[in-house]
């Protein structure tokens, strides 16, 4: 019964025809969704670099389930959670939404859905050694540069394990948040860390010693 | 006779006259002692006195003079006595009087016999040695016991101060209260203080047992001995505990050491009142053991790597021998000196563990054992022991094996050698393999040994097994491939892994092999047969020119040297095309037969190492003065598997040796006769030790490749470490469900505790195993804790 419609729905239908036509300037026609070309694109009129942090915070602002895409549900869903419909607000919305990651309440969650996105393959469950590198880096380096440096130094120079689960994932975090650095003092390998940080402590211990 | 009653004044006067006699005796002033006679009239004249009728009945005032007679006494010559006394004259005289009274008691009260058996009895009074003694507790004790409390105090001499004390316990004629009451309390507290004075002087003076001696020693009256005691030990031990025991030239230590069982026994039982007492003796026996233990393991290391290399192993062996000597000798001081406490058993197992579970030279404390044990077994071993001897050694053995925490690496290694025993060794005593058996079982558990036993019922069967295959052959005498064939069949899981090349056999052992394989289908369909021919061996006449002789030789040099019977000359590569076998194993085969001591084929040309395109041909001028000879022959060793099939002779290792300056092990192995054929005659084959060499640098003349079979038996145990760890972190979890990290590593621990000691980076991997299979999640909201995934 159009003749009933609201005006705020009708403004709702008009803000979601807005971000229906910023998703199809970057969409892939054929796939219905952006690809990562359409990513990128949108990274540079952003102006943001595609690797940049934000947007991997924007992925999980979109709850994006798979690296590089972005299905349409997941732009409406992400972009009216943001309230933004246009590049220029959604720009601005990219630091406002750096805070909000930052908040501890989302942070654990948005630390988490990083690994997930690397799971690119069905049924993988570990990823390698490089990207987590990486990964480590662009989550955590800003806030804890000297731990994530050494940590990552040693992940390169190990060889017991050549992926990472999720379980050792989200512990790096807890070592960074819980464990002294750099003196390590109150790390107790006789509690339920993972064997790898074990290693690593071991590592550290020996070099500064 | 009608006597005049005597009046109480004269009778009285008379009795006078004997008291004073005495006084003046005990005072020691020279009178001549009682005469019988004396002694008796004045009993009679009391008798009479008291036997007179009334009014001349003096009973009650003679009783009451009686009591006068002591009172007097004592205030007009004793106490003053007593008063110008002090200190340790005052006890003196103290002591002095009471044996006087004593002795005036007893004298007077016979005297005064009479009134005790009458008089005092029908009125139930004191008796006259009670009064007697009353007398001197009411006027001498009560006013100089607090005096003679603090003087005994100050003085503590031991059989003045008994004499004293005596007086205390008469006085309370049979109770003890007023010992306990005037005395002891006080006491107890100022012998605290004084022996903790004397305690001092003492540590700096005697020898540890000494001052065990003294400490005994020195104890008082027995009923403050408890509390004495008490206050004693906390003195004398408690509070010099350490300095005692640490002595350096008579403490526990050096006691140990010296082996003073006796000593050591008083040690034990003065401490062993203590509470806790006995923990710093304890702390010091442990490392006295860890200490002696661990010199002997380096003992080993270092003869080893000083010997020369015949002697390696030998030097283990000693260590075994060695170390169950200490362990006999310290458990003989748990169960002698030490009365069989907790406490020390726990130290002696506490410092096995310890220097049990070190490496020598690079073996572990399980192979070392291992190889002990299969010394002692095997016919020919380096001990040549009675049965009793032996079975008392593998007890020991056995209790050894619980110190060791790689129980599981101990088995691994036992069971290569057990196999290599059973196959070989078949006149060996099964007694004690079984016993040895019942044994491990019985300390580690039925999992332990299944294997193993596994191996020794298979043997038994393959005998029947034979015999059966006889009975087939005798009743299908078509079937009968013309060769006499032994084999042995073994239960793949049981025994260790042997690999098996595909080699072309010759036709006549494919006939055997065929008709033992229908025999064995005319017993069960269902299992399959792998022929093992690296570990056979066939007996085969070579018609030299000269003579007949009969070879004894591996079942691939067999294979060799029958394509012989076909072709007169052969190259290197026609044999290998024919046999199939890899290089390696070929070069070495055909090294054996024509290089080396007999050279049974001819290779042209003639160099002394085998080439791909060297020529061989039957050597039909080849003697020797035996009819009988082995072919030793140095075959592959598979390097992964545990088939000793690298051999060699006395002879040529001599030689290796001398051309060699590299420190070649020798270990020695033996024969497993697997699958044995006999041409001809049947004969019952048997095989010398057959010795290998492990060469450290590579280079040689024949080429021999590294023995890894150690490296193989730690491979397998670690596999199957991580497949008992899983097993046991899986059970645990699905039965708690959920569970803390510590408990479940603990629990896991504690699971797997028989078989070894697993490590804990090893169970940290295997749940990072699960976690990513998904059979255990990290609790969200603690990380500590895990939670079964169903």
């Amino acid at each position: 019964m159009l003749l009933f419609v609201s005006v705020s729905s009708k403004a709702k239908i008009k803000g979601l025809e807005k971000i229906d036509r910023l998703f199809n300037t970057y969409a892939n026609s054929s796939f219905g969704m952006i690809d990562p070309e359409g990513i990128e694109a949108l990274c540079s009129d952003l102006g943001v670099d595609y690797t940049d942090v934000r947007i991997l915070m924007l992925a999980w602002k979109l709850k994006a389930e798979k690296q590089g895409y972005f299905t349409q549900d997941e732009w409406q869903t992400g972009l009216k959670a943001l309230g933004v419909d246009s590049l220029s607000k959604l720009k601005k919305a990219l630091s406002d939404l750096e805070k909000e990651v930052e908040k501890p309440s989302n942070y654990e969650d948005f630390y988490t859905y990083a690994f997930r996105y690397c799971l690119t393959e069905e049924k993988q469950k570990s990823v390698d050694i490089e990207s987590i590198c990486e990964l480590l880096n662009l989550v955590l380096g800003v806030q804890f540069r000297p731990q994530i440096d050494s940590l990552i130094e040693y992940l390169k120079v190990q060889n017991d394990y050549k992926v990472i689960n999720s379980d050792q994932w989200i512990n790096f975090l807890r070592f960074c948040k819980e464990i002294s650095f750099p003196d390590l003092e109150n790390y107790d390998a006789i509690q339920a860390w993972p064997l790898i940080l074990d290693n690593y402590v071991e590592w550290m211990r020996e070099k500064h010693s | 006779m009608e006597n005049k009653a005597i009046g109480l004044d004269k009778g009285w006067d008379y009795m006078q006259k004997g008291i004073t006699k005495l006084k003046r005796i005990l005072e020691g002033l020279p009178e001549p002692p009682f005469t019988s006679e004396e002694y008796m009239m004045l009993y009679t004249t009391i008798y009479n006195m008291c036997t007179q009728k009334p009014p001349h009945d003096h009973s009650q005032q003679l009783y009451d003079k009686y009591r006068e007679a002591f009172e007097e006494y004592i205030s007009s010559t004793v106490l003053p006595s007593l008063r110008e006394k002090h200190d340790e004259f005052m006890l003196r005289e103290l002591a002095k009087r009471w044996a006087n009274h004593k002795v005036m008691v007893r004298w007077l009260s016979r005297f005064f016999h009479y009134l005790d058996r009458y008089f005092i009895a029908r009125r139930s009074l004191p008796t006259l040695n009670e009064v007697g003694l009353t007398c001197f507790r009411d006027l001498v004790y009560q006013e100089v016991h607090a005096k003679v409390k603090d003087a005994v105090i100050t003085l503590i001499d031991r059989a003045l101060l008994k004499n004293v004390l005596d007086i205390f316990v008469e006085i309370g004629m049979g109770k003890m209260d007023r010992y306990e009451d005037d005395f002891e309390a006080d006491m107890l507290q100022d012998t605290g203080a004084y022996y903790s004075r004397k305690a001092s002087s003492w540590i700096e003076e005697d020898s540890c047992p000494d001052y065990m001696l003294k400490a005994m020693s020195h104890y008082l009256h027995s009923s403050s001995e408890t509390k004495l005691s008490e206050k004693v030990q906390n003195e004398l031990l408690v509070a010099y505990a350490n300095r005692l025991l640490e002595k350096e030239h008579s403490g526990c230590r050096p006691l140990l050491r010296d082996d003073k069982v006796e000593d050591l026994s008083r040690m034990y039982r003065l401490y062993c009142k203590i509470p806790r007492g006995l923990d710093p003796v304890a702390n010091i026996f442990k490392p006295h053991i860890t200490a002696e233990g661990t010199a002997l393991v380096q003992q080993a290391e270092d003869a080893t790597s000083n010997q020369a290399s015949s002697a390696t192993g030998v030097q283990e062996q000693v260590l075994i021998r060695r170390t169950i000597e200490l362990h006999d000798k310290y458990m003989a001081y748990v169960t002698d000196c030490f009365q069989n406490h907790t406490l020390f058993h726990k130290a002696l197992k506490e410092a096995f563990e310890v220097f049990c579970n070190k490496t020598v030279t690079g073996n572990s404390s399980a192979e070392l054992l291992a190889t002990f044990c299969d010394n002692i077994l095997k016919k020919g071993g380096s001990e040549k022991l009675s049965d009793e001897v032996i079975e008392e050694t593998l007890e020991k053995v056995v209790k050894l094996l619980a110190y060791i925490s790689d129980k599981d690496l101990f088995a691994e290694f036992y069971r290569k050698k057990l196999a290599r025993r059973l196959l070989f060794d078949r006149s060996a005593n099964d007694d004690h393999k079984r016993s040895i058996l019942t044994k491990l079982k019985q300390q580690c558990g039925g999992q332990f040994t299944s294997k193993m036993e596994g191996m020794v019922t298979d043997l038994t069967l393959a005998r029947e097994n034979q015999a059966n295959y006889e009975d087939y052959l005798r009743s299908n005498s078509a079937a009968h491939p013309g060769i006499d064939l032994t084999v042995t069949v073994l239960t793949t899981g049981f025994w260790p892994s042997y690999k098996s090349f595909d080699l072309n056999l010759p036709a006549e052992m494919v006939k055997c092999v065929e008709v033992f394989r229908g025999f064995y289908e005319t017993k069960t369909k269902h299992r399959k047969l792998t022929w093992i021919y690296s570990l056979g061996t066939c007996h085969i006449n070579g018609k030299f020119e000269q003579k007949i002789i009969e070879l004894i030789v591996l079942t691939y040099q067999a294979a060799v040297l029958l394509l012989f019977n076909a072709s007169d000359r052969l190259s290197y590569s026609e044999i290998m095309a024919h046999l199939n076998l890899t290089h390696d194993d070929l070069l070495r085969l055909l090294h054996s037969l024509s290089c080396a001591k007999y050279k049974i084929l001819s290779k042209e040309p003639n160099t002394k190492t085998i080439s791909h395109g060297d020529y061989f041909e039957f050597n039909s001028k080849f003697t020797d003065k035996l009819r009988r000879i082995k072919v030793w022959e140095i075959l592959p060793l598979s390097f992964r598997e545990f088939s000793p099939c690298t051999f060699i002779s006395w002879n040529l290792v001599y030689l290796l040796l001398r051309f060699q300056n590299s420190d070649p092990k020798f270990v020695f192995r033996e024969q497993l006769i697997l699958c044995k054929t006999n041409i001809g005659n049947c004969r019952n084959c048997f095989l010398e030790d057959i010795f290998y060499l492990n060469f450290v640098n590579s280079p040689s003349k024949v080429p021999l490749p590294p023995v890894d079979e150690r490296k193989k038996v730690v491979e397998d145990v670690d596999k199957d470490r991580r497949y008992a760890i899983d097993a046991a972190l899986v059970r645990i979890m699905k039965s708690r469900k959920v569970l803390g990290h510590q408990q479940l590593v603990s629990e896991c621990v504690e699971q797997l505790s028989r078989m070894f000691k697993p490590d804990i980076k090893a169970i940290k991997k295997r749940m990072e195993d699960l976690i990513t299979r998904d059979y255990l999640e990290r609790d969200k909201e603690n990380q500590n804790m895990f939670r079964y995934l169903a």
